[in-house]
């Protein structure tokens, strides 16, 4: 059995469920009240955090997806910088993780290998410790991880809170989904598959280590739901509205010559029908809004900080290897949650 | 001719794939593509509708079909509509007040429409107008930037002798009466600095 790619739609994050589907059957869970839950799912926010001491809260996550590429050493790392990526969203630190893997009977061991050698050595990379995991048999190779981490219950990023007059920085370029597709048809060129590929394995530690520093008053990961999905949960949480400024969007320049051409997801259509007309594009062309509801695998780290603190960590961020963009503002709640013009 | 796809089964973006192939193995005609996904048929509708194509969808026991019209003419049609804008420069100056002022402006509007996005389709230079396009004007080399761009350069030939300089033309072609109304007529846009 050779190892496949692209084994649900379009692999990664697309093949997430859709968030109305979701919400509606969470909300009927028993549930038990615990007041040192602090985010629960209620809250849809990026992972659970529980509070065990005044100064320490435990943040856990589980993430795990199909394989969207034909490399299992790169698939392993790409789904390892996911769900890592969950625990710096709130602005934690990853201590432990668990594997959680399903892989076929009949296929070739030495790809589950190359996987869990990927993932652990982006775990290695964000200072948390392999601690355990778990294998089961099934028709379709899965692999992700549930990781733990930590942080101080004061300071914790939620994915709202964003305040009039906030600056939006977004710490990655859009348009995997996109280049993924493209990808799974062969229409990818080997330079946008060599910049997804360095897009999805990188860690938002390194962005989230810069903005740490910093009073930020709202912080997501970009993952399934796209860039306007998160984003509109971060402004609707808030109860303000994002203008977003469609020079500023950062994406990965083939991403738009994809999209163009159609190579586009169920997901992103699913994120369109989602947010209705609860975003207004003035002036948007196509692609644009095609890269703005991809949704992505691994994204970077949308966050709202006060606009005197913006240009110092810009500046900061700027150093690293993944280029981070201004994206736009937020301002008093409007008739539309998001504004892109 | 046409062309029936079955993306039934096809998971995204396989259908938008197949249909997009389709469409460009006809060249008129329609595609019908049958999809068993909701979201595959909006991403399918989504597609032709940003191709400028008329679509119908139909549904049939839990089949989507979507019918895409091809027609080349009036894609052509459109797009050169949009393509006929027409200046017209009646002056050697833009604007009234200062003629020193003036030739400047002129000299900075044709500059400036070497610089647009998307440049006239025609630019009608009659009476003073005709000076521009003569030996020696500063905004000739902005002409050739525009020429090359596509745009078509025409002078008043009335006009060249009027002032003299009939035989100075730098740039583009001496014109008639007949031609001037005719541009201005099929124009979609005329404009006058």
């Amino acid at each position: 059995m050779k190892f496949p790619s692209n084994e649900c739609s379009v692999g990664g994050c697309a093949c997430k469920m859709g968030p109305a589907v979701l919400s509606d059957l969470l909300s009927t869970l028993p549930t038990l009240e615990d007041k040192n839950l602090i985010v629960g799912y209620e809250k849809s926010d990026d992972a659970s955090v529980y509070k065990l001491t005044d100064d320490l809260a435990m943040i856990q996550t589980l993430d795990f997806f199909a394989p969207m590429i034909n490399d299992p050493y790169i698939f392993g790392q790409v789904a390892a910088a996911n769900a890592l990526s969950d625990v710096y969203a709130m602005g934690g630190e990853p201590k432990t993780a668990m594997n959680i893997v399903c892989f076929p009977e009949k296929m070739d061991i030495s790809y589950l290998g190359e996987i869990l050698r990927g993932g652990a050595e982006k775990v290695a990379e964000a200072g948390a410790v392999l601690s355990g995991g778990h294998t089961i048999h099934d028709e379709k190779i899965k692999y992700g991880l549930s990781v733990t981490g930590i942080i101080h219950p004061d300071k914790i990023l939620k994915n709202y809170g964003a305040e009039k007059g906030d600056t939006l920085i977004l710490t990655k370029p859009l348009g995997a989904g996109i280049i993924a597709t493209a990808y799974s048809v062969g229409e990818a060129s080997d330079e946008a598959v060599n910049k997804l590929l360095e897009n999805m394995t990188t860690l938002n530690k390194y962005s989230m280590d810069i903005i740490r520093e910093y009073p930020i008053n709202a912080c997501t990961d970009i993952t399934g739901f796209g860039f306007l999905g998160h984003a509109f949960e971060m402004a609707g949480g808030s109860e303000k509205s994002f203008i977003i400024e469609k020079e500023l969007i950062p994406y990965m320049e083939e991403a738009k010559a994809y999209a163009k051409e159609f190579y586009i997801t169920s997901g992103g259509q699913k994120n369109r029908n989602h947010l209705g007309d609860r975003v207004l594009f003035n002036d948007v062309p196509f692609w644009l809004q095609e890269i703005l509801f991809d949704p992505q695998t691994s994204g970077g780290l949308l966050f709202s900080v006060k606009s005197e603190y913006a240009e110092e960590i810009m500046d900061k961020l700027s150093k690293l290897k993944i280029k981070s963009s201004i994206v736009g503002s937020v301002s008093e709640k409007q008739t539309h949650t998001i504004i892109v013009e | 001719m046409n062309k029936i796809v079955d993306a039934t089964g096809k998971l995204c973006p396989m259908p938008i794939i197949m249909t997009k192939k389709a469409l460009k193995e006809i060249e008129e005609g329609i595609v019908e593509t049958l999809i068993d996904s909701e979201i595959s048929k909006e991403n399918v509708e989504k597609m032709a509708k940003e191709m400028g194509l008329s679509f119908e969808t139909a549904e049939e026991n839990g089949i989507y079909h979507v019918k895409i019209t091809k027609i080349i003419k009036s894609l052509e049609e459109t797009e050169n509509k949009d393509e006929k804008t027409v200046m017209v420069i009646a002056s050697d100056k833009m604007g009234e007040g200062s003629e020193e002022l003036g030739k400047i402006l002129m000299k900075g509007f044709i500059y400036t429409l070497t610089e647009m996005e998307k440049v006239p389709s025609t630019i009608l230079f009659y009476n003073s107008g005709a000076k521009i396009t003569v030996e020696g004007s500063e905004s000739v080399e902005d002409l050739k930037v525009l020429k090359e761009r596509g745009t078509e350069i025409l002078t008043c030939g009335t006009c060249l002798n009027y002032y003299g300089i009939e035989d100075k033309l730098a740039i583009g072609e001496i014109s008639n009466m007949y031609t001037i109304i005719e541009r201005q007529t099929e124009a979609t846009k005329v404009i006058r600095p």
